[in-house]
Formats: C-alpha cells, sequence, structure tokens
C-alpha cells in the first residue's frame, strides 16, 4: 500500500516535471534530423544533402514542398508532415548557421575547371557566390555530394521535380556533360 | 534525357570504398582524452560531474557525444563491453550475400573519444547500485552523478523449451547481436545444399528491429534463389502476421521470391531440439530445418533486470518521455531498445534519437535548467533484395506523458524502390559517421 503510493507520487512529481518541459527548441528538432544529415547537418553519406550552412529560406521552401508533395521524396514527404510551418523556419534557421561542411570526395579537375566558366555564364545570378549562396529560396549547393547533386538532376530532367522557370531555360540548351561539370563544379567549392 | 543511373551508383560505390573506420580516421586528431587503450572503472571520482553512460551502441554513443557537445564541463565515461561495434542494421545484407565483409558495419570508439573527450572503459558492468550511484565491473568501481543506461537487449531464454543460453546459439544461431552470430548465420546458409529448408522463428512483439526478421526472410530468400533455388523459408512468427511494412513485405516476396517462403503467423515456437535440428510450435508441432535462425524472446539487457530498473512487466524500463529518467531510479536514464519509449519502436534511428532527447535534458537538470518537450525521428530501411529497399518513418512528440507518434504524418514507402536501397546505404554511412566521430 505505501509502495502503491509512493508510486503514485513519483509518477505525478515525474508528469508535472514532463508538463513543465518548454516547447522543442531548434536544436532539439534538428538533432532528431542528424541520424540522417550528419552532426550539426554535416552529411557523410553521398546520397544525403549536407544541411550545414544551407539558406534558411531553401530548406523552409523545400520542407513546405516535401510537406504538400508538390516536390518529389522518398521519406522526406512523410517526415515533413509531423512539423508545422514554424518548425520549418526554425529548422531553416539553425541550419543555416551551422559551419558549411566541407565534403571530401574525388572529383575530377578538368570537369571542375568546365563547370567553372558554365556557371558563371549559366547560374551565377541566382546561384550567388559559386554556389555558397541562394537568391531569394535558391539553394545553396558549395560541398554538397555529388551523388547527391546527379540525383536531383536526374529527377529534374524526368521532370520528377519541377524546375524553376529561370533554371528550365539555362539548363534545356545544356548538354548532360555540361550538366555534369556544373555538379561537379558545386561540389568542389569550399 | 537522363542521367545514367549506373553513373552515380559507381560514384556512390566509390565512395563507400573507403570504410568507415578509414573516413573517421581521416578527419580526427587521432589523440586525446580516453583514446586507445582505454581507462579502468577504477578512476578516481574528479571534484566535477560526472555521467557513465553504459553500452556504447546507437543509443550509448550518441549519449556520449551530445553531453559532452552540450556542456563540456561534464566528465563523460562509456563503459562498453566490446572495442568494435558492429551495426545490426545491414547485418542482414551481410547474411544473404550483399555485403562480402563486415567491415561497413564496424567502427571502433577512438576517434569518438578523442574528438570529444569521451572517456573509454572497455569493461563488462556486473553491477549497478542506484542507490549509491556507483557502477562495477571487473575492474573496479565508479561513481557516477547520472547513469545513462543503453544495454539493448537481452533474451528470455527460459521460454524456449531445450535452449541453452551458451551452447544453442552455436547450433541455432539467433545473429540477432550482431557480430560471429551474423558470420554464423551466414556459414551455415552457405554449407546447407540445394533443396533445404531453412527455418526463421520470430519472438512476439516487441522485440528489437521489428522489420528486422522479414528483411532477413527477404536476404536469405534472395541467396537461396541465386545459388540454392530449390530450398525453402518457413517463417514462424508468433505474431499474428508481419509486424511491419507488412504490404510491402508481401509484395516484395511475391515480386522476387515467390513460392519460396512460407509465411506462417501465429506460430509462437516454445521448444527446441538442437540434436533433431527441430523446433516446436506451442510444444507440439514440430518443424525441422537445415538452417534454424531461432531469435528469441527478449527483454531489456540483463544489466537493467538486475539494477532493478525494469517494470511492472519484469522486461522493459519505464522511464519519463521528456527525460528517460527512469521512473524507478531517480538519476538513471535509459534508453534504446531497453527503455518504454511509447510509441517509438525498438530501432538504432530510434536510439540515436533518444538519446540526443535525453543528453539535452539531461544536461539541462544537471545545470538546473529547465527541461525541453522532446522531438524525435525514427527512419528506418529495409531491403527486399541487394536493389530495392523500403522505409518506414515517423516525427513523435510527447502528448499526455507519453511519445506518440504525430498524427498524420509518417508511414511506409507507397512500392519498393531502387532509390530508397541507395538512400539507405547512405543512412547507414551517416549513422554510424555520427557515432563514431
Amino acid at each position: 500500500m505505501i509502495r502503491t503510493t509512493a508510486w503514485a507520487l513519483a509518477a505525478l512529481t515525474l508528469a508535472s516535471g514532463a508538463a513543465l518541459a518548454a516547447p522543442p527548441t531548434p536544436e532539439m528538432l534538428a538533432n532528431a534530423c542528424s541520424g540522417c544529415h550528419g552532426t550539426f547537418g554535416g552529411s557523410a553519406g553521398p546520397t544525403m544533402p549536407s544541411l550545414a550552412g544551407q539558406s534558411k529560406e531553401a530548406i523552409v521552401e523545400a520542407m513546405k514542398k516535401f510537406k504538400s508533395g508538390e516536390r518529389f521524396s522518398t521519406i522526406m514527404g512523410r517526415l515533413a508532415k509531423g512539423y508545422s510551418e514554424a518548425d520549418f523556419v526554425a529548422l531553416g534557421d539553425y541550419f543555416s548557421k551551422q559551419k558549411l561542411h566541407v565534403t571530401k570526395q574525388a572529383l575530377d579537375p578538368a570537369q571542375v575547371a568546365k563547370g567553372a566558366s558554365l556557371q558563371e555564364a549559366n547560374c551565377s545570378r541566382c546561384h550567388l557566390e559559386d554556389g555558397k549562396e541562394g537568391k531569394d529560396d535558391t539553394p545553396a549547393m558549395a560541398s554538397q555530394w555529388l551523388p547527391y547533386l546527379q540525383i536531383q538532376m536526374a529527377q529534374y530532367l524526368s521532370g520528377k521535380r519541377k524546375m524553376p522557370e529561370k533554371m528550365e531555360e539555362k539548363v534545356k540548351p545544356l548538354s548532360v556533360a555540361d550538366l555534369e561539370a556544373l555538379l561537379q563544379f558545386y561540389a568542389s567549392v569550399k | 534525357m537522363t542521367f545514367d543511373r549506373r553513373n552515380f551508383l559507381k560514384l556512390l560505390g566509390a565512395g563507400s570504398g573507403a570504410t568507415l573506420v578509414g573516413c573517421a580516421t581521416g578527419t580526427g586528431t587521432g589523440t586525446g582524452a580516453g583514446a586507445g587503450a582505454g581507462g579502468s572503472l577504477a578512476m578516481p571520482k574528479s571534484s566535477g560531474k560526472r555521467v557513465v553512460v553504459i553500452g556504447g551502441g546507437f543509443g550509448g554513443s550518441i549519449a556520449a557525444k551530445y553531453i559532452r557537445m552540450l556542456d563540456a564541463s561534464i566528465e563523460v565515461v562509456l563503459v562498453e563491453r566490446n572495442r568494435q561495434f558492429v551495426s545490426c542494421p545491414f547485418s542482414n545484407l551481410y547474411i544473404g550475400g550483399a555485403l562480402k565483409d563486415m567491415s561497413s558495419l564496424t567502427m571502433g570508439y577512438d576517434q569518438l573519444a578523442a574528438n570529444h573527450g569521451v572517456k573509454m572503459v572497455y569493461d563488462s558492468v556486473t553491477a549497478i547500485d542506484t542507490a549509491n550511484r556507483t557502477v562495477t565491473g571487473a575492474s573496479g568501481t565508479l561513481a557516477y552523478d547520472r547513469l545513462v543506461l543503453a544495454p539493448g537487449i537481452d533474451f528470455r531464454t527460459e521460454e524456449l523449451e531445450g535452449y541453452d543460453a551458451a551452447t544453442t546459439p552455436l547450433a541455432m544461431p539467433h545473429a540477432w547481436k550482431a557480430g560471429p552470430q551474423t558470420q554464423l548465420l551466414r556459414q551455415q546458409l552457405e554449407a546447407m545444399r540445394d533443396g533445404g529448408t531453412v527455418v526463421i522463428s520470430i519472438p512476439p512483439a516487441p522485440f528489437r528491429c521489428p522489420p528486422g526478421p522479414y528483411e532477413r526472410a527477404s536476404m536469405v530468400a534472395m541467396y537461396l534463389k541465386a545459388h540454392k533455388p530449390r530450398s525453402k523459408i518457413v517463417i514462424l512468427d508468433a505474431n499474428p502476421d508481419i509486424v511491419s511494412k507488412a504490404g510491402l513485405f508481401r509484395k516484395g516476396w511475391a515480386k522476387h521470391y515467390a513460392g519460396m517462403i512460407d509465411y506462417r503467423g501465429a506460430k509462437r515456437v516454445t521448444a527446441v531440439d538442437v540434436k533433431a535440428r527441430s523446433v516446436f510450435v506451442e510444444g507440439l508441432e514440430e518443424v525441422k530445418g537445415e538452417v534454424i535462425n531461432v531469435i528469441p524472446p527478449q527483454r531489456a539487457g540483463d544489466i537493467a533486470r538486475s539494477a532493478g530498473l525494469v517494470g511492472a512487466d519484469k522486461r522493459w524500463c519505464p522511464v519519463n518521455p521528456t527525460t528517460f529518467e527512469s521512473t524507478v531510479a531517480k538519476g538513471v536514464h535509459v534508453i534504446g531498445d531497453a527503455c518504454v519509449a511509447g510509441a517509438m519502436p525498438k530501432s538504432g534511428y530510434s536510439a540515436n534519437s533518444e538519446a540526443k532527447v535525453c543528453a539535452t535534458n539531461l544536461v539541462a537538470m544537471m545545470n538546473g535548467r529547465e527541461t525541453v518537450e522532446m522531438s524525435g525521428i525514427n527512419t528506418c530501411y529495409s531491403y527486399i533484395t541487394d536493389k530495392e529497399a523500403v522505409s518506414v518513418a515517423a516525427v513523435y512528440a510527447v502528448k499526455d506523458g507519453a511519445i506518440i507518434a504525430v498524427p498524420n504524418s509518417g508511414g511506409v514507402s507507397p512500392d519498393l524502390s531502387e532509390l530508397e536501397a541507395v538512400y539507405a546505404s547512405s543512412w547507414l554511412k551517416n549513422i554510424l559517421v555520427e557515432m563514431s566521430t
């Protein structure tokens, strides 16, 4: 009987302790992502994007589109549905403030050089500062994993992911080899 | 116009050619507190705050790392039995022959220790005194201010008549703790004749990795289809139906392994006969097999039970859903497979997520700060073939004092997918790098 009372008391204390907890902080929300996207959003998996240093607007836009289904995903749509728009803003803000994650990956210097000149002429008005920043909600691409970028480009080209109009105009005249060079360039930026 | 798939898959292969261990070695300084040999439990208590973490798996390693990241004034001692950790996730791919060795599943603790000042002690904890706040192992006794217990699972072998905990797994491997058991099951499959029967017995839920047994059946089927196509798999499931991703496994089996997998629900194995190579459903119905994979019923790791941390069910550890502090003993937090985390499944990713919630609030409590509501995720991939995978995902929050899956979120893949198989390998890479660096 005494035992039961003690249990009930303990349960009460703990329950009220839980009730007193503050709402999830941006760190609490972001930590749950880092099992797949790496600590502080620096990914070690070649097909998983780094979120560290990504633009806040790009993250918010991506999450909104994952949630609505406007952007194709495998798992992200299901996860995005678990969060509010305020959560997206908190996550975007958090990851945008993390230091750019520099990936170590094998790239072809000739391709990188070719991509560098192509981006200057074709992409640099939206993908600013060699892809380190983006205009409005344009995502930063610097130092992303090449396989991740290739998957995204393949989805753009197949129509699975919709290109913004301006991007479509620029991408259409380019060959697959040109696009590969561009991706190699962005992957190389540190 | 499409990008050549082979192109990036090849690149992916090149990337994963550098093993996780190699990857980790490239990033750290190689020296630091606790690196290398490891300390002992005879370490004197420093004047400052000390947290002891027991178990260096998906939960414990992350708890140790995040506590140090959040408050470097806290001394963190991670006590782990093994010098190398072998991941259960992806171990079914080794069993099916898609992985030629287990190097990509294996990690050490040197970089974690060096990068974050986590003090490693390689020892097996034999006793926890929750009243006096000490842990004891072969190398001594260590005092703690707070304890994080992440012991994983142990087996309720007493529920299997004829099962000897020490010897039966050598004949009928469970392979539910990755390492030599995984290799043994693979060896037995390789040695089996074409036309043999593989029996997989699945315990009643809850158990570690709900989709794991069905992924295992898929991977065994993949191997048999290619090498021993006249063979059969009999699944004896104690549960009435496939516990996780049921529709997707059924679809995958029909698509790739038609006629090979004989799934039998509500067939609880209660006895084994090693000599006869048989198992018995409810002690009566005998099922024979050349290879018998008995996954025994489970409970929290033995140390949790001997420390009196399991609940009324005598199996699992009840915890506060915000702090993961035991509701049985103060100052002890239990995470991962051993705890009762409401709607969160017993998975590696759940343990990773729970560890961060626990670390955040443990540090808050030690510093007299307000705790923060939990937010967690589980993502879990299962391979149907070496090229097609499926996933389940969910977001978790606390409601009315319990962890629930956020309504209208999460769920399983719409179909089998090659892209998910590609993402799954990055999942493994990221989660192991996060644990080991």
